[in-house]
C-alpha cells in the first residue's frame, strides 16, 4: 500500500473504504495487424470487412508471424510506465467460441508477459502525487466487432480489428476513489500518447478500461470484487466507479452480499448491471502456441527503443514548474503532446518572464484562435522566433496588452509578415502627449461623474483609461494614458 | 529405366522424355489404378497444359528448374490457390484455396507437374485413410489392406507409379507409416526445416511437410529445394548451414537399435528387421542396442500433446465465414450444427480428448505433464546420440492391417504409431526404407539428432543400397 494512512482515511465513503484496480487496453499504433502484414491504420470510414486477410478470417494454412514494431511499441510502453521488460516472452492461445473471433482462440500472453512490474506517479498538485503499481502488461490481438442492429434478429460481424495489437496494462488495486481512478487513467492516457505507442482516439477505442471494484471495512481485507468492462471515456469511468461503490456499499448496508460478476456501464443512466456471473466464468483453456516460439528480447533491443524515446509527460511537468507554472494550468499544457514537447526543447531558449507569458498567451488566447481558425500547433510552433519577438516587445511594453490579441491573429491567422505587423502596430501606438490629452479631455467631459468618483478613489480610474483606448481604437499607449490622468486626478 | 528424379530431369532435358508423354501414361496409370481411391481431385488438364508449357521452355531453351516434367501429387491438405482444399472433411468440402503454401510453391517453381491431391484421412487424424470422408484409399499391394495413413493417397500413388514423388505430412508417422505400408521411402525432415506455411494444421508443434520418394537421394533433392527459414512461418529454421551435396558415409560409425521399440513385433516385421541387422552386421556396420527408458510413454504424450493442439487448431471451423454450413437461426446452435456434420468421428474423438486436457483442473495433470515428458524424451535422445550416430526401428510393429480391422477400435489404431510418434516429439529426422521381404512390405526407421538430416539421407541411401 503506497498511501499514508491519514491519506487512505480521506477514501472512506461511509465507513467502507473502496479498492480498485485498472485493467486498460491499448490499441498499437502500428502500421500493420500484430500477428500478419495487414493494414492496421483504419480510417473512420472503413468499409467493414475491408481490412482483413487470411489470417484475420481464420482461414486453414495460415500462420501468426509477430510483428516486430509491435514488440518495439510494448518496450516503450514498458519503459514509461518504469517497467521491467521481459528478457523472454511467450504467446498462449485463449479459446472460446464468438462470432467476432474467426480462429476460436485469442493469441494473447498468459504467463510470460512481456512487462512485468511497474510505477505509474500521478501528481495531484505541483508539490504531491500518489503512485499506483503495474502489475504486468501483456500483448494480445483485438477482437473483431458486433453491430447489434435494433430491431432485427440479426447481429453484423466487422472484422477489420482482428489482429489489431493490444497491450493490456494490468495495475495492482491500489486506488481507492473515483477521482484517483479518473486520474490514472487520464495518467496512462498521456503515457501512451506520448510513448507513441497508441494514438489516443478514445472514441474509436484506442485505450479502453475495465475496472475491478469493491469496498470493504478494512484497510487489509479486500470485499468481494465485481469488475465494469469496457469503459472508454475518463468521465464513464469516474461516473461507473462512483456508481459501483455507492452500490456495492448500499447492499452491504441491506446486509446483503456483493456477488462476484463482470458488470456493464449503461451510459445515459450512469448505472451499472449485470452482465455475466462467476459461475458462467469460461474455462479458457490457456495453452502455449506452438506457432510463435518464445521471443527473446536483449539488451541491445530496449537501448535502441529507449534511445528514440519521445519525452515523458514528467519532463513536462518540471519544465512548468521551473518557470512557476500555476499547476491548475499544466494539463492544458499537457494534454497539447507537440505543443508540450516543443515548450520542453525551448526550455533553455526562454527565461522565466518569457515563458509564464507565452504560457499565458497560450492557455488564454492561442489554443482558442487554433481551435477557432483550424490552424494546427506546428503553425505557432513555425512562428516561434517571431511570437518570441512578440513576447519582447510586449515585455518592454512596446505593444500594449490590448493590441497582442489581434498580433496574434495577424501573425497566425491572416499570416501578415512579422515585420508589416509591428510596423503597423508600433506607428499606431500613440505616445504622443498632445494627441493623449485631448483624448483624455474628451472623455472627462462626456463622464464627468466618472472623474470625480476616480477623486475619490484612484481605482476607478481604470474606467476612464478604458474609455481612452476605445476612443483611441487602441491606438493609444494605456500605461502613457494612466499616468496623464493620474497626473489630472492629483491636480483638479 | 529411371533411377532418380535427377536422371528423369536430365532425359527431359535432352529431350530423350517428353514432359507430356509422361503425363499421358500417368493418367492412364490413374485410370488402372483407380479401384484404389487414391484422388480426391485430379488436375488432368492443369497438368497436360503444364507439359506444354515446359516443352515450350525447352524447345525455347530458357531456364528450366530442377524438377523439370517430374510429376508429383501432393495430400489434399496442402492449399493450393484456387483449387479445393478439403483435408477429407466434409467441412471443407467447397472450400476454395486462396494462395498456395510455401512448399508447394517451391516444387512447382522448380518445374514439376501436379497431377492431383491425394486423399487422407481427415484433418490427418488416422492412420490407415479410413477417416476420409471419401471413404478409404487402398493398398497396393493388397487392396484388403490399407495403404496406411494419413497420407496415404500420396504414398499409393507412388507405389502404383502414378507419379516420381509425392507430398504428404507428417506430424506423428503419418508419411513414414504409408511408406512402410507401401513400400516406398517417407522422409520426415527436422521440425521447422520446412515451412508449415499453406498447410491445413493438425499438430503445429509436429507438424511437417514430408516426401515419399523411390529413394533417399530423391527425398535429398526435394528437401534440398523446400527448406529454408519462411517469413510466413515463425517456427522455420535457417537452413543455410545444411549441405546437401552428396558424401560417402563412413561404415566405422555405430547404429543404435532402440530396445524398447525392438519388442512385441508381429513375427513378418521381426524377421524382416532382424535380417536387415544382420545383414547389416556381416557388412561391417556396428550395431549396438541402446535404451530410451521414457520412449514407452511416448505414444500417450503424443496423443495428449496433438489431441490438445487438434482440438485448439479445430476451433478455427465453425462453417461460418467458409466451409458447408447448415441452417439455424441461433448462432451457438448452428456452429454445434455445422461442427457436428463437417467432422469426422475421430476428428470430435481428438477434439474432446485435447479438450479435457487443456481444461482447468486437468492441464497440469494432463497437458503439463506431457509436455514434461516430451523434454525428458528430448534429453534421453540427446544422450542416447552421444553413444551412437543414429538409430533404427521398424517403422511400424506391423505390416498394413486389414481395411476394417481396426476402425472399431481407436487404441489398436493409435498403437500403429508407436515406432513414429518419438522422433515427431523430439523434432528430428526420421525415414522409413522399404526393406526386402517375400510378403508385405515392412519399413525400416532411421533417426539422427536435429538437422542432420543431410546425414540422416545420405546415411539412408547408403542403407538403402544395401538392405533394399
Amino acid at each position: 500500500m503506497n498511501f499514508k494512512s491519514e491519506q487512505l482515511n480521506d477514501c472512506f465513503v461511509d465507513d467502507y473504504l473502496p479498492t480498485i484496480g485498472v485493467e486498460c487496453h491499448v490499441q498499437l499504433d502500428t502500421k500493420t495487424k500484430l500477428f500478419t502484414a495487414i493494414n492496421n491504420q483504419l480510417t473512420d470510414d472503413q468499409l467493414p470487412n475491408s481490412a482483413v486477410g487470411p489470417l484475420c478470417l481464420g482461414l486453414p494454412g495460415t500462420l501468426p508471424v509477430v510483428n516486430q514494431k509491435a514488440l518495439d511499441l510494448a518496450i516503450a510502453a514498458g519503459l514509461f510506465l518504469k517497467a521491467k521488460i521481459a528478457s523472454e516472452t511467450r504467446f498462449d492461445r485463449k479459446h472460446y467460441f464468438y462470432p467476432d473471433l474467426p480462429s476460436g482462440y485469442q493469441i494473447s500472453q498468459h504467463h510470460y508477459p512481456i512487462i512485468e512490474g511497474g510505477l505509474v506517479e500521478i501528481p495531484t498538485d505541483a508539490k504531491t502525487s500518489f503512485s499506483v503499481r503495474i502489475q504486468k502488461a501483456h500483448l494480445e490481438a483485438d477482437a473483431g466487432k458486433l453491430t447489434h442492429v435494433e430491431g432485427q434478429d440479426y447481429s453484423l460481424v466487422d472484422l477489420n480489428r482482428v489482429g489489431t495489437p493490444l497491450l493490456e496494462i494490468v495495475s495492482q488495486p491500489d486506488l481507492h476513489s473515483s477521482q484517483q481512478v479518473k486520474q490514472y487513467a487520464k495518467e496512462l492516457y498521456l503515457l501512451m500518447t506520448y510513448a507513441r505507442v497508441c494514438q489516443g482516439n478514445l472514441a474509436a477505442g484506442n485505450l479502453r478500461f475495465d475496472v475491478n471494484v469493491s469496498v470493504s471495512k478494512s484497510a487489509n481485507q479486500l470485499g468481494i470484487r465485481t469488475e465494469i468492462k469496457n469503459l472508454n471515456s475518463f468521465r464513464f469511468i469516474e461516473q461507473a466507479v462512483r456508481f459501483e461503490i455507492n452500490r456495492q456499499i448500499q447492499l452491504l448496508e441491506d446486509n446483503q452480499t456483493v456477488i462476484q460478476e463482470t458488470r456493464g456501464f449503461d451510459e445515459q443512466t450512469k448505472t451499472t448491471f449485470s452482465q455475466r456471473q462467476k459461475e458462467d466464468a469460461q474455462d479458457y483453456r490457456y495453452m502455449p502456441d506452438p506457432d510463435i516460439p518464445p521471443i527473446k528480447i536483449d539488451s541491445n533491443q530496449v537501448q535502441e527503443v529507449e534511445k528514440n524515446l519521445p519525452i515523458k509527460p514528467q519532463i513536462v511537468r518540471q519544465t512548468l514548474n521551473n518557470w512557476r507554472i500555476p499547476f491548475s494550468d499544466w494539463e492544458t499544457i499537457l494534454d497539447n503532446q507537440d505543443l508540450a514537447q516543443f515548450l520542453v526543447a525551448k526550455n533553455q531558449d526562454l527565461n522565466i518572464d518569457q515563458a509564464q507569458l507565452f504560457v499565458k498567451w497560450l492557455i488564454g488566447d492561442l489554443l482558442a484562435l487554433l481551435k477557432q481558425n483550424q490552424i494546427v500547433v506546428k503553425d505557432i510552433l513555425n512562428n516561434f522566433e517571431n511570437l518570441k519577438i512578440i513576447i519582447n516587445k510586449r515585455l518592454a511594453d512596446e505593444i500594449s496588452n490590448l493590441t497582442v490579441k489581434q498580433v496574434l491573429v495577424d501573425l497566425l491567422v491572416e499570416k501578415i509578415s512579422l515585420t508589416n505587423i509591428l510596423n503597423q502596430s508600433v506607428k499606431t501606438q500613440i505616445t504622443d502627449q498632445t494627441q493623449l490629452q485631448s483624448w483624455i479631455d474628451q472623455i472627462i467631459q462626456e463622464y464627468p461623474q466618472a472623474f470625480a468618483d476616480a477623486k475619490q478613489d484612484a481605482k476607478a480610474s481604470g474606467f476612464l483609461v478604458g474609455q481612452v483606448m476605445k476612443l483611441s481604437q487602441n491606438q493609444a499607449n494605456p500605461r502613457k494614458v494612466a499616468e496623464l490622468i493620474q497626473v489630472l486626478l492629483k491636480n483638479k | 529405366m529411371i533411377s532418380s528424379l535427377e536422371d528423369l530431369v536430365r532425359q527431359v532435358k535432352k529431350q530423350k522424355l517428353k514432359p507430356s508423354q509422361l503425363v499421358e501414361e500417368a493418367i492412364n496409370q490413374i485410370q488402372l489404378k483407380s479401384d484404389l481411391n487414391i484422388f480426391i481431385e485430379i488436375y488432368e488438364n492443369q497438368a497436360r497444359f503444364q507439359a506444354l508449357q515446359i516443352e515450350d521452355k525447352l524447345n525455347k531453351g530458357h531456364p528450366i528448374g530442377r524438377l523439370t516434367g517430374c510429376i508429383f501429387v501432393v495430400k489434399d491438405n496442402f492449399l493450393l490457390k484456387g483449387s479445393k482444399t478439403t483435408a477429407a472433411a466434409p467441412i471443407l468440402q467447397n472450400f476454395e484455396a486462396p494462395f498456395t503454401g510455401t512448399c508447394l510453391q517451391k516444387i512447382l517453381d522448380e518445374d514439376a507437374i501436379l497431377l492431383g491431391k491425394t486423399n487422407l484421412d481427415a484433418f490427418a487424424h488416422g492412420t490407415s485413410t479410413e477417416n476420409s470422408y471419401y471413404k478409404s484409399t487402398k493398398n497396393p499391394h493388397d487392396s484388403q489392406r490399407t495403404p496406411g495413413g494419413s497420407s496415404g493417397g500420396s504414398a499409393a500413388a507412388l507405389a502404383t507409379d502414378i507419379c516420381h514423388f509425392s507430398l504428404g505430412t507428417d506430424t506423428g508417422g503419418s508419411v513414414r507409416l504409408p511408406a512402410s505400408f507401401c513400400g516406398v521411402v517417407g522422409y520426415k525432415p527436422t521440425y521447422g526445416l520446412l515451412s508449415r506455411y499453406g498447410l491445413v494444421a493438425m499438430a503445429s508443434s509436429t507438424d511437417c511437410v514430408a516426401p515419399f520418394t523411390k529413394t533417399p537421394q530423391d527425398a535429398k533433392l526435394l528437401i534440398e529445394i523446400m527448406a529454408g527459414r519462411d517469413n510466413l512461418d515463425a517456427t522455420t529454421l535457417d537452413s543455410s548451414n545444411l549441405d546437401f551435396r552428396p558424401k560417402t558415409v563412413n561404415q566405422n560409425l555405430t547404429l543404435g537399435v532402440i530396445k524398447e521399440l525392438n519388442q512385441n513385433l508381429d513375427s513378418d516385421v521381426q524377421k524382416t528387421f532382424n535380417e536387415a541387422l544382420d545383414h547389416l552386421r556381416t557388412n561391417g556396420w556396428q550395431i549396438k542396442e541402446v535404451s530410451l527408458p521414457n520412449i514407452k510413454l511416448a505414444l500417450a504424450c503424443y496423443y495428449v500433446l496433438v489431441s490438445a493442439e487438434v482440438s485448439s487448431n479445430l476451433s478455427r471451423y465453425d462453417g461460418l465465414r467458409y466451409g458447408v454450413h447448415q441452417s439455424h437461426d441461433d448462432w451457438g446452435e448452428l456452429i454445434k450444427l455445422n461442427r457436428h456434420h463437417g467432422f469426422m468421428a475421430e476428428n470430435k474423438r481428438r477434439i474432446m480428448l485435447g479438450t479435457y486436457v487443456l481444461s482447468q483442473g486437468y492441464y497440469e495433470a494432463y497437458y503439463q505433464k506431457a509436455q514434461k515428458l516430451r523434454t525428458l524424451l528430448c534429453q534421453e535422445f540427446d544422450q542416447v546420440f552421444r553413444q551412437v550416430e543414429a538409430l533404427l526401428s521398424p517403422t511400424s510393429p506391423t505390416v498394413a492391417f486389414k481395411l476394417g480391422s481396426k476402425i472399431d477400435d481407436p487404441v489398436q489404431m493409435y498403437l500403429a504409431d508407436l515406432m513414429t510418434v518419438a522422433p515427431s516429439l523430439v523434432g528430428i529426422p526420421a525415414i522409413s526404407l522399404p526393406l526386402k521381404t517375400a510378403g508385405l512390405p515392412v519399413g525400416l526407421q532411421l533417426m539422427t539428432p536435429q538437422m542432420t538430416d543431410n546425414f540422416n539421407l545420405n546415411l539412408a541411401q547408403e542403407l538403402f543400397n544395401q538392405l533394399c
